[in-house]
């Protein structure tokens, strides 16, 4: 190896370790107070040293001063349910319009592509006025209405089931299955990879919403953990940032170590999301 | 055609129309209903709560001109996206470029770099909002160190913008390298050993003269999505800053959700939708032109 590639390695894996550094810098911060008693962390000079009454006190703090635990329970209710509407409404769409001919079909192709392009968010005033209307606000129907179906779901579905063979839902109706069994039985089992990129892509858009909740709910014990959090943010107001860290990293941690666990399922959703 | 096909048929047009109608139904309800319903409301005094609904006309388009903090609104949330998305391609294209070669390490770059686009970003706010802490913040503790002095980032009108695009940045920076990543690699081998033998030995040359030219698509597809992600900023302005120091980081979606559920001005917050709705569709159709030049060249 001459000097000129040494160097030359020397500087990328350099400007890459800055680089993560950079990156990981706020969750290392936030770790770090976490673990600190509330008389150091408020002075200039930190010292690096990790106290474990500390750390047993806050994060104490951010499990019982708000009802913490509930709003994990929240959260998972909420992207387990969303998620599981977002598949059962989605797949007999999905399969119709990939797999059978029926009046309307482009139209409705069309109709979900006009869905997948409108950006989300400006819909807030309408659908709060329906959540008022149905008489949900306030409830866990209210945060999950607007997700009740995923435009992203339905499509990527729909470019799936395209490439399954015809030959295999003929032989399946020969052998005296409905369209309904089909569907569950035959094309849902094939599509593992794709339902394993819309689960991720539902669980951290759902978990990580802040936007929406802070719309559709008021109550404290409905709200998922980033609007719980809000709660928590407020009432320390600040002062005190080691119980307020510590509720931070419980919010963010479960889809963090389910991403370093399953890295390779995450990133190629993140890919795989490429139709939007 | 026989009888017993032509029943098959029909059977099927049924079974189809039946087995789409719920999803149909719940796409209309919840999406494509309320989207067109923004229109008439945003010419309407319409406010939660009230009985009344006049249509006003423009009225609410031109209280949009005269109001202060929606014009700081469109202005910051124009700079943003013009800070976040050219910073975000090029240090992603960068940092896959990086990443490309790195070797035993490539695994755990990519993952460190990804981290932040599936953790919480209002959770992740609050940590920022302690980095950035005037005294005791991390950031300024580095400065200090360096011999530079630090600065209040989210108090400065001059600062909090540019500081909150970093952030934006941070956040968006790992989508972008993944895509560039993805790309780079279905760049086919055998051309850019052709690139080697006609002379381009340097990293810097193989990028430039076969990598950047065919990552084309790949580019067009981070920038639209970096600038609709980038256009929906709220969570950092709505938990570090309000809008804040005066409206120096007010942006449209966080006085959307203001004006529309604080204030309670429906007609107002709907007016307020049409004008992001329209960015929105910039975008996309910038997209447009640039995918027909790219395929058509």
């Amino acid at each position: 190896m001459n000097a000129g590639t040494l160097t030359r390695r020397f500087t990328r894996h350099g400007l890459l370790l800055i680089s993560t550094l950079i990156v990981a810098s706020p969750f290392l911060w936030m770790a770090l107070l976490s673990c600190m008693p509330p008389e150091r962390a408020g002075q200039s000079v930190v010292s690096l040293q990790i106290d474990l009454a500390a750390i047993k006190a806050n994060y104490a703090a951010a499990l019982t001063e708000t009802p913490m635990p509930r709003f994990l329970l929240n959260g998972v209710i909420v992207c387990a349910l969303t998620l599981t509407s977002q598949i059962i409404v989605g797949a007999p769409i999905a399969f119709a319009l990939a797999k059978m001919h029926f009046p309307g079909r482009k139209l409705v192709v069309g109709l979900v592509v006009v869905a997948l392009l409108l950006p989300h968010e400006i819909l807030a005033v309408p659908l709060f006025f329906i959540c008022y209307r149905l008489g949900v606000l306030d409830s866990y129907t209210a945060i999950m209405l607007p997700n009740l179906i995923s435009p992203t779901a339905v499509f990527l579905l729909y470019q799936f089931f395209r490439t399954i063979p015809n030959d295999l839902i003929h032989a399946a109706r020969i052998d005296g299955m409905g369209y309904w069994s089909i569907i569950w039985r035959v094309m849902i089992p094939l599509s593992k990879p794709v339902l394993a990129a819309i689960a991720v892509l539902s669980i951290v858009g759902r978990w990580n919403d802040l936007y929406w909740p802070a719309i559709a709910v008021s109550s404290t014990e409905l709200m998922p953990p980033p609007l719980g959090m809000m709660v928590f943010h407020d009432q320390e107001a600040g002062t005190n940032y080691g119980p307020l860290m510590a509720a931070a990293l419980i919010t963010t941690a479960p889809l963090i170590v389910a991403f370093i666990i399953a890295q390779r399922k995450f990133i190629d959703s993140f890919t795989a999301s490429s139709v939007r | 055609m026989s009888t017993g096909q032509r029943i098959s048929r029909s059977r099927e047009r049924l079974a189809g129309s039946l087995l789409a109608a719920p999803g149909l139904f719940l796409i209309i309800a919840l999406l494509i209903l309320p989207a067109l319903a923004i229109l008439p409301v945003a010419f309407s005094n319409w406010q939660f709560g009230r009985g009344q609904i006049a249509l006003v006309g423009w009225d609410n388009f031109l209280e949009l001109t005269q109001d202060r903090r929606f014009v700081a609104a469109l202005r910051n949330t124009i700079v943003y996206v013009l800070i976040v998305v050219p910073a975000t391609v090029g240090l992603g294209l960068l940092l896959a470029l990086l990443i490309d070669g790195s070797g035993k390490l490539q695994a755990f770059y990519r993952t460190a770099h990804f981290l932040p686009v599936v953790s919480t970003m209002a959770a992740m706010a609050v940590a920022w909002d302690a980095v950035l802490h005037p005294t005791f913040g991390l950031l300024n503790h580095a400065l200090t160190l360096i011999g530079l002095s630090g600065r209040n980032w989210l108090r400065d009108e001059a600062l909090v913008l540019p500081t909150l695009a970093c952030i934006g940045v941070w956040q968006s920076v790992g989508f972008a390298v993944i895509m560039f990543l993805a790309g780079l690699r279905s760049i086919p081998k055998s051309l850019i050993d052709a690139a080697i033998m006609d002379g381009a030995t340097s990293p810097l040359d193989k990028a430039r003269t076969v990598m950047l030219p065919l990552l084309g698509p790949v580019t067009v597809f981070v920038t639209v999505l970096t600038a609709k992600r980038a256009l929906a900023v709220f969570d950092t302005v709505y938990v570090m800053t309000g809008g804040g120091p005066g409206n120096a980081s007010e942006v449209l979606l966080h006085l959307l959700y203001v004006e529309s559920f604080e204030h309670l001005r429906a007609g107002y917050g709907a007016a307020i939708s049409i004008v992001y709705l329209a960015l929105a569709l910039a975008i996309l159709w910038g997209q447009r032109a640039i995918d027909r030049r790219i395929h058509y060249s």
